[in-house]
């Protein structure tokens, strides 16, 4: 049988802040000796409050937009409660109810053909410790506690080893070149979860998850290893496959079931008293997007290969939706810088005139790609498209029917055309008398007598050359 | 020292309950848990006080972590007969003329009555939380014990005003505490529903007191609360869910005690902890830890915070109508030493009185073996009412 393999992944970066996301001490990526780079509040001490670190909201926000995320405008902090001796005050502070970002998109190009990998969230939290294990001692290292982390949560959208790893490229080549992380060896952190389904299945298989891997060849092994797993174990039935959390242990290059335990635990989540929630207003947003720097996008390159301009690329980019309108109409056989005219110029001008914004755009792909088809082979003029795009717009009507109902089809059949130039003709004896006599102007009379009748069906070019041949 | 002689009448020394860190000074909360734990650091309110030429005169013990009902059961002191609050002994005998301590569940606002002092619970986000062992961040707060309503403004306005380093402290740089505000004309409400829970002394303490009012050109009324014992649950719930969670960081591996005996990670948390804690803290532990459960967080903690919006809007509309709420501290006005083990029913069963100023913010005033509860901010209303009614006597 043919199988289809089915990946999400759960990004952890570190940020590249001065100071940790909840107190002041700074300079913990280059701390020489452990406990170097701590203070009473990131060792858990009593009496200390964590106090936000704006910078942190300035680069998910910034991360946020460059995955063309939605920024959540109000944003709080919630407790994760476990106890690991790396943790010292036995929770981690994080986001569940109200992440940072949510519902984004970003495109992965490979030998395969290039795949849109839904963005679920990105929230932000606070990393843990370090534990040094020395013969019968384990020692405690809290340089990392604290230090401000971006968790990138995708949809299950990957379906190759190859499409995670050129994901997990982008990703840390758009977070260097935009300040976000440095993405550093062991900066960058990966959950894997994987299930494998019969090919045209649309049901998931039971999924494992693969913990904390940071080298790209590590995880793209982790990949193979597991998928070959989960097929042989559906094909040969040798073992039960069971939802659990599975460590990749490099040397071997096999994954290994961890204690079942942490996959039952219970977080006890809860909202954080000491941090109020975040507000990010019109004009804080409007800085962090003007500070934005211009990220390595493989998209915007196509946008400007087709020849559209940077304006609309910039649009297409900050929205999603409408960049895939865009591509589906393309996929459809139109014409990018056509199709990107016709959302960006048409549907926009129609919106804002009814007030809407794209949001309410209801246009899919097929109708619009019908519509540019029948203005570039002539069916119908580009005035009249305009006239079809409305009334899609407005109340969703299917082009081809509405171009017939409406009139506005040029290729009427030209026995209906000939009967109304016969018709004008025999009713205007003055007119065709004037022509014939050599007044050119009369002709101009009686075609637009011809065009009344026929309420602008018809091609124009074709209407006028009958009706000289049929005077001539 | 120049501003010494204006200081709490010539006599600046204020002691600070161990729920407050002073710098140095082992800090325990009264918890076996954090013995040796010195503070590298002086809460807020400890070291704007000592900038303003304040004196700390001494550490005053209380019942662990604050959670019981005035101090009895700490790890520092064993409860004889009649309870007493430690910090306000010291100020009802004149040794210190301030204290400071930390109001979680109304364990202050008790000691005060019991000593015949005044403690003010001050408005939510007044004053700064930085340094004090935490266990409901939600609705805790410094506040201070002195004999008069003249004494608290004087600390308060010292100690309150925006910090940094509290995400929860309020931006306002000042706050003004006036005692002279003109009671006259001034209408207070007396809550039926926590009168019919007190004793008849204590219910005389309230009646009396409302004649003081009166006399002094006081409207007071009674009035029908119908959310008291909702407010006690809710905050019970939150309460113990976030000390739960405060406290799990008294785990034995940085700081504090540790148990003797452990072979695993596991086995050194589960010791110490047996250990560290009283049964109180225990109880409370596993209270907030089951609420917070998966499978009880949306009918216990989420109704909770529902119930503390309602609770603040319901306390928003009837001060519309009046300046301040009267009620009983406490269902008594004395409590006798007790088994550790009636402490969790016992404590909540007190904390229908005490409850709503911490789940909603309001400040609370004990004075003269009463409660006055004010809109947030109105502080120097409930500081004026009192200073009146003491004038009186």
């Amino acid at each position: 049988m043919k199988y289809e393999l089915v990946i999400g992944l759960e990004t952890h970066v570190e940020l590249s802040t001065e100071s940790k996301i909840f107190c002041s001490c700074g300079g913990h990526a280059a701390a020489d000796e452990p406990n170097d780079c701590v203070c009473p509040a990131c060792c858990g001490m009593p009496g200390m409050l964590p106090v936000m670190n704006k910078r942190v909201v300035e680069l998910a926000v910034t991360a946020g937009l460059m995955l063309n995320c939605h920024i959540n405008r109000y944003t709080t902090f919630d407790k994760k409660n476990y106890y690991y001796p790396d943790l010292p005050c036995a929770y981690q502070i994080t986001q569940l109810n109200h992440p940072i970002c949510t519902d984004g998109c970003v495109t992965v190009k490979t030998s395969e053909g290039s795949r849109d990998i839904r963005i679920k969230q990105i929230h932000m939290e606070e990393d843990a410790g370090k534990l040094v294990h020395e013969g019968n001692s384990s020692y405690v290292d809290f340089n990392r506690t604290s230090v401000p982390l971006i968790e990138i949560v995708t949809q299950p959208d990957f379906r190759s080893a190859e499409e995670v790893v050129t994901y997990l490229a982008k990703l840390r080549s758009m977070f260097r070149s935009g300040g976000i992380s440095e993405c550093q060896e062991g900066a960058m952190r990966c959950d894997v979860n994987i299930s494998v389904r019969p090919e045209g299945s649309e049901e998931f298989g039971v999924r494992t998850e693969i913990k904390n891997m940071s080298s790209f060849e590590a995880i793209e092994r982790a990949i193979r290893y597991e998928a070959q797993r989960h097929m042989d174990a559906l094909e040969f039935e040798l073992e039960e496959l069971v939802q659990e959390t599975r460590r990749f242990d490099e040397v071997s290059g096999k994954t290994f079931a961890m204690r079942n335990k942490e996959t039952e635990a219970d977080y006890r989540y809860f909202p954080d008293a000491n941090l109020m929630p975040i507000i990010i207003d019109d004009e804080w947003l409007e800085q962090i997007k003007a500070n934005k720097p211009v990220a390595v996008d493989e998209k915007a390159e196509d946008y400007r290969a087709a020849g559209i301009v940077e304006k609309d690329i910039a649009t297409l980019l900050s929205d999603h939706k409408i960049s895939r309108l865009l591509d589906d109409t393309v996929a459809l056989g139109c014409d990018a810088k056509t199709a990107a005219s016709w959302i960006l110029t048409d549907c926009a001008g129609i919106l804002r005139k009814d007030g809407k914004s794209f949001d309410d755009l209801v246009v899919t792909p097929e109708k619009l790609a019908t519509i540019i088809k029948m203005v570039e082979d002539g069916t119908i003029n580009r005035g009249a498209g305009k006239k079809v795009l409305i009334a899609v717009v407005e109340q969703d009507v299917d082009p081809v029917a509405f171009c017939k109902e409406q009139g506005l089809d040029r290729k009427v059949d030209t026995a209906m055309i000939d009967e109304v130039i016969d018709r004008v003709i025999a009713e205007n004896p003055k007119a065709v008398e004037d022509f014939r006599g050599g007044k050119a102007k009369a002709l101009q009379a009686l075609f637009g007598a011809c065009m009344r009748e026929l309420k602008g069906a018809g091609d124009p070019a074709m209407i006028k050359e009958k009706l000289e041949a049929k005077l001539a | 020292m120049s501003n010494y002689t204006v200081l709490l009448s010539e006599n600046g020394t204020v002691a600070v309950d161990d729920t407050l860190l002073v710098k140095g000074a082992e800090a325990k909360a009264g918890s076996r848990m954090l013995e040796g734990f010195k503070p590298l650091f002086s809460a807020e309110a400890v070291t704007r006080l000592e900038k303003a030429g304040y004196t700390m005169h001494s550490k005053t013990h209380v019942g662990e972590f604050g959670l019981d009902l005035v101090g009895e059961f700490s790890n520092d002191c064993k409860q004889t007969g009649a309870l007493r609050g430690a910090a306000a002994s010291l100020v009802a005998d004149g040794t210190v003329k301030a204290a400071l301590a930390v109001d979680v569940n109304g364990a202050p606002r008790r000691a005060a009555m019991l000593e015949g002092v005044s403690f003010l619970k001050p408005t939510y986000g007044t004053v700064s939380r930085y340094g004090v062992i935490s266990t409901a961040a939600s609705g805790e707060q410094v506040g201070v014990y002195a004999k008069t309503a003249d004494g608290i403004a004087e600390v308060m306005r010292v100690i309150a005003g925006h910090d940094g380093k509290d995400g929860t402290s309020l931006p306002a740089e000042r706050y003004e505490y006036v005692t002279d505000a003109p009671a006259g004309g001034k209408r207070v409400a007396v809550v039926k529903e926590l009168l019919d829970k007190a004793d008849d002394a204590a219910k005389a303490n309230v009646n009396a007191y409302a004649d003081a009012l009166r006399a002094k050109g006081v409207t007071v009324e009674e009035i029908r609360v119908s959310l008291t014992d909702a407010a006690a649950v809710a905050w019970q719930i939150l309460m113990t869910a976030e000390t739960c969670n405060n406290v799990s960081r008294y785990d034995g591996v940085k700081f504090g005690h540790r148990a003797e005996n452990y072979k695993t990670i596991d086995e050194l948390y589960v010791n110490s902890r047996t250990e560290g804690f009283n049964f109180l803290t225990k109880a409370v532990i596993l209270y907030g830890s089951d609420v917070l459960s998966k499978t009880r967080y949306k009918a216990c903690y989420d109704k909770s915070l529902r119930v503390r919006r309602v609770a603040a809007e319901a306390m928003n509309a009837l001060f519309a109508q009046y300046d301040a709420v009267l009620t009983p501290v406490a269902s008594v006005t004395g409590f006798e030493a007790y088994d550790i083990h009636e402490a969790f029913d016992k404590v909540f069963k007190e904390s229908v009185f005490t409850a709503i100023p911490n789940l909603v913010g309001i400040p609370a005033l004990v004075s003269g073996g009463v409660q006055l509860m004010g809109k947030a901010f109105d502080e120097s209303v409930l500081l004026s009412l009192a200073a009146a009614v003491e004038k009186e006597g």
